[in-house]
């Protein structure tokens, strides 16, 4: 079964004349990490509110085409019960949290499913070791820095046991370390849990060798759609900006040094580079 | 060389708020037509450092010269004209209910005559790509649209120092490109710019001096290759190196240098370390 299935799916808001997204057809397997980006505008945070119903459940507009998580159509399920099913975490974490401690957030959801006691607790607990939240399980959202509230987030989205985890820029407003911590925890939860992940962002360089399929957006289209050593090489690819590393890449190419896949981050060059040294000098000790 | 004329000095700059120091000790001398990017991790003191260039702070010790006026003795309205400061949130400085009156606002302030404001305008408009959306409310834009907005409408009075708190913080790549370019047109009109950012890429090929903060202190000033190619000092800022300077710094032991900072750098030594070894 495809966990996430969309088959010509077209929307444009109300009062909007051109539609956001144009004829999307996308098949999303269980386990996979997915990476979407794109120009401001391209479409790419409408297809997240498409995955837990926001559209066309709060956002009205015209729709047409079919949409399936885990085999049940969007269109006719509440948004409530799709939230078991996709979790869904946005740019700002600010506005997801309002409990006053972190326990009593991530309990928050597990409470409104009406799950006994015993269950929240042990929800909770299993979801504060696996984030590593225990230093801070008693202090407000507010005390906590950026990272901290987002990695609280989406805490308290998988307590929910969702089968797909949704994010939306979570690092926009995070800066560079917090940011690298936060994607290699998303990382970790799609390799030891099998995690369906669909991830928006900007920041490629930082993903390109953890997710397994990158998706491009355009004008409301998908316009490249594969691996990520595959869509990177792409010329299309070049509107959302290509990594130093493949730059790199590119250039010895152009002199005749190929490596035949690109490389997907520096340490990846970096091997690639050191296992080509070793081999000619390999070679000249030979000859 | 003769250097050109100090912009902004700062001596033994402290500042609190609530008693407590976020600015310890800050030394600095800016010159005019300089790029300059103050880079560190969120808290590290860099909004309040560059809140200090245009007076909005005054320093609890040590003094702040901008233009060669003490901060402490004058008054906001008297740097305005010529220090530009963009907020990170643009929504701290936007309130007219228009794009046009938004940009406009300023120079009718600083007495601009109508002809020159209409043609000013217009040209702001443009350069930022929001000459569609000039009767719009600035608050029906996106964040990326109302950013460019905010830096259009301080672009209009044409300041001698324009400072950039997070310019690029959620622009997309062509829209980046778009801010590169504009950085470039201020410095080939001789402007001083300030950016605050934590993108190190956006950065590294483009700026000729980093500053790089860590509570409350510089803990690193100099040129663009000394800095972001010295992991030691990004690390205690919490910052990532750029791409470049992490490859060249892992193939050290190849006798890569460990100062590269550009992709053509690094391909001319990778041509010579490859193809040397076939012939």
């Amino acid at each position: 079964m495809d966990y996430i299935y969309l088959k010509d799916v077209t929307f444009t808001y109300r009062g909007n004349n051109k539609p956001a997204l144009l004829k999307i057809n996308l098949k999303i397997k269980e386990g996979e990490f997915i990476l979407i980006t794109g120009p401001s505008g391209c479409g790419k945070s409408t297809l997240c509110r498409l995955l837990n119903g926001l559209i066309p459940h709060f956002y009205s507009g015209e729709l047409s085409g079919e949409i399936k998580v885990l085999g049940i159509s969007v269109i006719d399920t509440p948004t409530y019960e799709l939230a078991k099913y996709v979790g869904m975490v946005f740019q700002d974490p600010e506005n997801q949290l309002f409990l006053s401690t972190v326990e009593r957030e991530i309990a928050f959801g597990l409470e409104n499913l009406g799950l006994p006691v015993k269950e929240i607790k042990k929800r909770v607990e299993a979801v504060i070791s696996f984030m590593g939240l225990e230093s801070i399980r008693d202090k407000a959202p507010y005390e906590l820095s950026g990272g901290q509230q987002q990695k609280v987030a989406i805490a308290s989205v998988l307590a929910m046991q969702p089968r797909i985890l949704v994010l939306d820029e979570p690092t926009a407003n995070l800066d560079p370390y917090s940011s690298m911590e936060l994607l290699n925890m998303i990382a970790r939860l799609n390799r030891e849990r099998k995690m369906t992940i669909v991830l928006v962002e900007h920041r490629l360089e930082a993903l390109l060798d953890k997710v397994s399929r990158l998706i491009i957006m355009n004008n409301g289209r998908i316009i490249l759609d594969g691996t990520p050593s595959r869509v990177i090489i792409d010329k299309k690819a070049k509107i959302v900006g290509v990594p130093k590393v493949i730059e790199v890449y590119e250039k010895l190419k152009n002199y005749g040094i190929d490596f035949g896949n690109p490389p997907l981050s520096p340490e990846e060059l970096v091997n690639m580079i050191k296992s080509r040294v070793g081999a000619i000098e390999r070679g000249s000790r030979r000859g | 060389m003769q250097l050109s004329e100090v912009v902004v000095e700062v001596k033994d700059l402290f500042f609190s708020y609530n008693s407590q120091f976020v600015l310890k000790g800050i030394n600095l001398e800016i010159r005019k037509g300089e790029m300059i990017a103050i880079l560190g991790e969120n808290g590290a003191g860099k909004t309040t450092l560059i809140k200090h260039f245009n007076g909005l702070l005054k320093p609890s010790k040590g003094f702040v010269k901008v233009f060669g006026l003490d901060t402490r003795k004058v008054s906001v309205a008297q740097l305005a004209r010529k220090v530009g400061l963009v907020f990170q949130n643009p929504d701290h400085q936007l309130f007219a209910e228009t794009v046009e009156k938004e940009i406009e606002f300023a120079l009718r302030n600083f007495g601009f005559e109508e002809e020159v404001i209409k043609r000013r305008v217009d040209w702001a408009l443009n350069l930022m790509g929001l000459a569609e959306y000039r009767d719009r409310s600035p608050f029906t834009l996106s964040v990326g649209e109302r950013k460019r907005l905010a830096i259009a409408s301080v672009l209009c009075y044409d300041p001698e120092l324009l400072i950039f708190d997070e310019p690029t913080a959620g622009q997309d790549y062509l829209q980046k490109e778009r801010i590169a370019e504009l950085l470039n047109l201020l410095k080939t009109r001789g402007k001083t710019v300030i950016i605050v950012t934590h993108d190190v890429e956006f950065v590294v090929t483009r700026f000729e001096r980093v500053i790089i903060m860590s509570s409350g202190q510089i803990i690193g000033d100099g040129s663009t290759r000394e800095i972001l190619t010295n992991l030691n000092i990004l690390s205690k800022a919490r910052l990532l190196p750029p791409q470049i300077a992490k490859c060249a710094w892992l193939l050290s032991d190849l006798n890569i240098p460990k100062d590269l900072i550009y992709p053509e750098e690094l391909v001319e030594k990778l041509k010579d370390l490859i193809s040397g070894g076939h012939e």
